[in-house]
């Protein structure tokens, strides 16, 4: 229990301190507070998404059912985080760009990234087989995972993106003030620290769901 | 996994010869196909009516017929061998990666065979010039290897998923979705003209996106095909 009780002080610390310790940023102004909730949500939903993948090529490679229930449980969180990156990403959009939706490539590709989890999930729930469910859905997040990175990873680098990007490319260094550094590393922490601890809490859930189902079935 | 390239080469066309009879026979697939581009394209230009519109709009919604059009029939393929109950035939008869290089062939005959009449059908009706006719040709081209070689994968998934039709163009679309960017974006520039850099981009985005389609599916089809 002790677990779950400091990530709830670290990140009531992270959210008092983006508000009262960290300064606002030059240019964007208050705005820029929002750094510390969006950079850390698509970071995990990325890691989760990666898991994810991860999962469905093991499960190719070795039929074990827990490894499908894992990529799911991963797929369902990184699904979680994106809408959290997409939702504060709009409401910052507003902000600097005067609209919650405008199209930005990196928009582009974030809602594309939701579509496809959307269809991921569409396609578990058609199929009532498990061995089935799992082996055609890891296909098809493979598959997906083939052919979006050229609009995820390649389309926001061609065309003209707004999106202010953290890592300057040209002297490789951060831009970014101190105070404002330790807030949002912290906030990096809480976030996968809170990824965990969903993960962990999903994973046992499903995991005895299954026994459960295993137990009557027989 | 092994490779020999002849037999592999023989038995694909054994496959896409057994397609092509069976669709002869009955013209099922093919004119689904082609009767859903008509309708969608009938409904487009009568309620466009007689506006001419812009290269931008009309290169959107030349991609949207096709795609919706490649949904409806080219989902077919796989669906008909399960219902007829002779998936455990062509298991027997052939090895995996061929039988997708069959289906997929058959696909894109299907698809070429339906740009060829709708394409043209759809300048007239829409009243759309072509700038760069050669431009054109490929983005179609390319565009087709595409869209058949995302539905032929797709379709497999759909057939063993218990052929739910719906399923189908919510799986594709946003696998799709990069292969339509670009091909959109060619079109247009293909329609109202413009530089070479503008398009040799896009073509080869559409160039890449088709072999990394097919080398994925290949990869993947195995685990679909065998239980």
């Amino acid at each position: 229990m002790l677990g779950p009780l400091i990530l709830g002080i670290w990140m009531s610390g992270v959210i008092i301190a983006s508000f009262l310790y960290m300064p606002a940023t030059q240019g964007l102004g208050e705005m820029g507070r929002i750094i510390v909730y969006h950079v850390p949500a698509a970071w995990i939903a990325v890691l989760a998404y990666l898991m994810a993948m991860i999962n469905s090529v093991g499960y190719l490679r070795r039929g074990q059912l827990h490894l499908d229930r894992q990529a799911q449980v991963n797929a369902e969180l990184g699904t979680v985080f994106c809408l959290l990156a997409t939702v504060t990403g709009a409401i910052w959009s507003r902000g600097a760009w005067g609209q919650y939706w405008n199209w930005d490539p990196r928009q582009t590709s974030i809602a594309v990234l939701l579509m496809i989890y959307a269809a991921y999930f569409v396609l578990r729930s058609a199929i009532d087989d498990p061995d089935r469910r799992a082996r055609l859905s890891a296909v098809y997040a493979i598959l997906a995972f083939f052919t979006v990175p050229f609009l995820v990873f390649i389309v926001p680098r061609i065309y003209f993106s707004l999106h202010p990007d953290l890592i300057n490319l040209a002297d490789r260094s951060f831009d970014m003030d101190s105070r404002m550094l330790v807030v949002f590393l912290a906030s990096l922490a809480g976030f996968t620290g809170l990824y965990v601890w969903l993960y962990n809490l999903q994973i046992r859930l499903e995991n005895l769901a299954y026994r459960l189902e295993m137990k009557r079935g027989e | 996994m092994e490779i020999r390239l002849l037999p592999w080469l023989r038995q694909s066309l054994a496959v896409l010869r057994k397609d092509l009879r069976i669709e002869f026979r009955t013209r099922y697939a093919y004119s689904a196909l082609i009767m859903f581009a008509i309708t969608t394209l009938v409904t487009v230009s009568f309620s466009v009516g007689g506006f001419v519109l812009d290269a931008d709009i009309t290169a959107a919604l030349l991609w949207i017929i096709l795609f919706f059009s490649a949904m409806a029939g080219l989902a077919r393929t796989f669906v008909h061998e399960e219902e007829t109950g002779t998936v455990t035939a062509l298991k027997m008869a052939a090895q995996p990666e061929p039988v997708l290089i069959g289906k997929y062939l058959f696909n894109l005959t299907l698809l070429f065979s339906l740009a060829v009449l709708i394409v043209p059908l759809f300048l007239v009706m829409l009243n759309q010039t072509v700038l760069l006719p050669g431009a054109l040709i490929a983005v179609i081209l390319l565009g087709c290897l595409g869209l058949a070689g995302a539905s032929t994968i797709l379709a497999a998934i759909v057939a063993k998923a218990g052929a739910k039709s719906s399923l189908m163009t919510v799986l594709a679309f946003p696998v799709l979705l990069p292969l339509l960017f670009a091909a959109i974006s060619a079109t247009r520039v293909a329609f109202a003209g413009g530089l070479p850099q503008a398009i040799a981009a896009d073509l080869l985005m559409l160039f890449f996106y088709d072999g990394i389609v097919v080398v994925a599916s290949l990869l993947l089809f195995e685990y679909v095909w065998n239980e």
